[in-house]
């Protein structure tokens, strides 16, 4: 299908660090069955390096290729450089994603920022809250109602 | 590949593309130029009414032909609505689970001044005749009722509504583009006032379709231009594709029963397969629905993932997903159903045509269950609905 482009194709198709971290450092989950999309991404995070990341996503091609092209890009990285990840890099790493599809890019940069907060907040380590809007803000969310 | 989509198109047949060939080759003229190829063109074309209105038990100064499905939508409701107005009447009966070629239309008209009234309908997808009857007031001037519907297959009780609006005196349309060729239409026994079809429904053309107007009713031209179709509906006519859509029409007529007897059996056959799948949950009535028509919802699943991983096992099917379509809300139809967005977005249809064999079938029904299984383990909260931390939706 010429929706997306072979880089989409190929992270939708061979979804990579797919699963779950039993012990994972960090997980952060964002989205809802509601509005089609859920990312849930685990961190295993070892001196400040990201040394492990899976995830499960519930949505369409974009959104499992978005998440598997995030987790590509901050797995064995520093903090510092997942924190900076944005739904660009994931967009422009995936060769584009159609207009109405960016959302999922933004999903996977928001599940990220959130898997490193809770890792935060479990470790008692001081963040500025800044980095951290609240997801309600992306306004991917659409769907009202019931 | 396997198509199981024939809900959106189907596969033109041989007749339909013979018929056809001689109109884009030979017989060139247009039907409206007075010289011999022009009026070869023109008999051409008052045949290809004569028997479109033998098919559907009408005359053929009833048949206009259109650019399709939507054309005919949009003009028999317009016409309805200005046949309204000059009386003051000025609302129409209409359902939740239309087409949007006929909820946009009513939606302009609403914006208008119109009084739309769309009626709800169960789970089962069917409008009973009552609520028609009671919704029905004096200032009504048009029920319109989808025939079958082109995302869950249910089918109308349109002989009975036919009656209804008769007897009351208000004009009576259906949108009949899933139902022809494949349900036996007479439009006289029905009551039908107004009826729309689309050929490449039946394995006709694409951009050619009809609307049925009865006798007396004056339709209101939505392309202005030349006084083609008796003045209703300008452009030269797409003889090519007329003669396609008879030859389509005809083919499929003749063998309905037989036809459907077929689909029926694939058709449950692929139901009872999917019903397999824990957590599923047909879409629409099981026995009153088109014979080709094939829905369902899985929880756990999103639409256009299921379709994109279906499409690379050679499935060719379609889904009522928001994602397929470009927008993010779920389909209209199966919301008006009851199914709730969680599930709505995890719509899977399959339909079928009379050349799926039952090899395909079982292919099929193999591919969906694994599939499934594969999305729902990347679905993040199917292990807490597993462990009972949370609850299902579709028991």
């Amino acid at each position: 299908m010429a929706l997306y482009s072979e880089k989409v194709m190929d992270h939708f198709r061979n979804p990579r660090n797919v699963g779950i971290i039993e012990d994972a450092d960090g997980v952060g989950e964002v989205g809802n069955a509601k509005c089609g999309d859920i990312m849930k991404i685990y961190l295993k995070i070892d001196k400040d390096i990201i040394t492990d990341v899976k995830f499960e996503t519930f949505g369409c091609g974009s959104a499992i290729a978005s998440s598997s092209m995030a987790t590509e890009l901050i797995k064995g990285k520093p903090i510092s450089d997942a924190m900076k990840l944005t739904n660009k890099a994931v967009t422009e790493a995936l060769d584009g994603l159609p207009a109405h599809k960016i959302h999922c890019s933004v999903l996977a940069e928001e599940a990220i920022k959130s898997a490193l907060k809770d890792y935060y907040d479990k470790n008692g380590i001081e963040y500025d809250k800044k980095d951290f809007p609240d997801c309600e803000s992306c306004g991917h969310c659409c769907v009202t109602g019931t | 590949m396997i198509y199981l989509d024939n809900a959106a198109t189907t596969k033109m047949s041989k007749a339909a593309i013979n018929a056809m060939l001689p109109y884009m080759d030979e017989i060139y003229g247009n039907p409206s130029s007075l010289h011999t190829a022009g009026q070869r063109a023109a008999e051409a074309l008052a045949d290809a009414r004569e028997r479109i209105a033998k098919l559907l038990g009408c005359e053929a100064k009833e048949i206009t032909f259109t650019s399709g499905g939507s054309e005919a939508d949009n003009q028999a409701i317009i016409s309805a609505a200005r046949i309204g107005e000059r009386s003051g009447k000025k609302h129409i009966i209409s359902t939740a689970i239309e087409h949007h070629a006929v909820l946009h239309t009513l939606e302009r008209l609403e914006k208008e001044g119109f009084e739309i009234e769309l009626l709800r309908v169960g789970e089962s997808g069917i409008i009973s005749p009552s609520q028609i009857a009671d919704a029905i007031r004096s200032d009504t001037c048009l029920v319109t009722v989808m025939y079958a519907n082109n995302e869950i297959g249910t089918v109308q009780p349109i002989a009975e509504i036919g009656v209804i609006c008769r007897e009351k005196g208000v004009l009576f349309h259906t949108d009949a583009v899933q139902a022809a060729g494949h349900l036996k239409i007479d439009v006289k026994e029905l009551n039908i006032d107004m009826l729309s079809l689309s050929a490449h429904k039946f394995h006709g053309p694409k951009g050619v379709g009809v609307l049925y107007a009865r006798n007396g009713i004056r339709l209101v031209s939505i392309i202005e231009g030349g006084a083609q179709e008796r003045g209703k509906r300008a452009g030269t006519e797409n003889i090519p594709a007329v003669m396609g859509m008879v030859a389509a029409f005809e083919e499929a007529s003749a063998h309905i029963e037989e036809k459907s007897a077929r689909m029926i059996c694939l058709r449950d056959r692929l139901i009872d397969g999917l019903s397999e799948i824990p957590h599923s949950v047909l879409n629409g009535d099981a026995e009153k629905r088109l014979p080709g028509n094939v829905s369902f919802c899985f929880e756990g699943i999103e639409g256009e993932s299921l379709l994109l991983l279906l499409d690379d096992k050679g499935i060719c099917a379609s889904s009522g997903s928001a994602c397929t379509s470009g927008s993010l809300d779920p389909s209209h139809v199966l919301l008006a159903i009851g199914r709730v967005h969680d599930i709505a977005h995890g719509s899977l249809r399959l339909t079928l045509s009379e050349e799926n064999t039952e090899e395909e079938i079982d292919y099929t029904i193999g591919a969906v269950k694994e599939v499934v299984q594969y999305l729902r383990s990347i679905y993040p909260i199917w292990r807490d609905l597993g462990s009972g931390k949370k609850e299902f939706i579709i028991k």
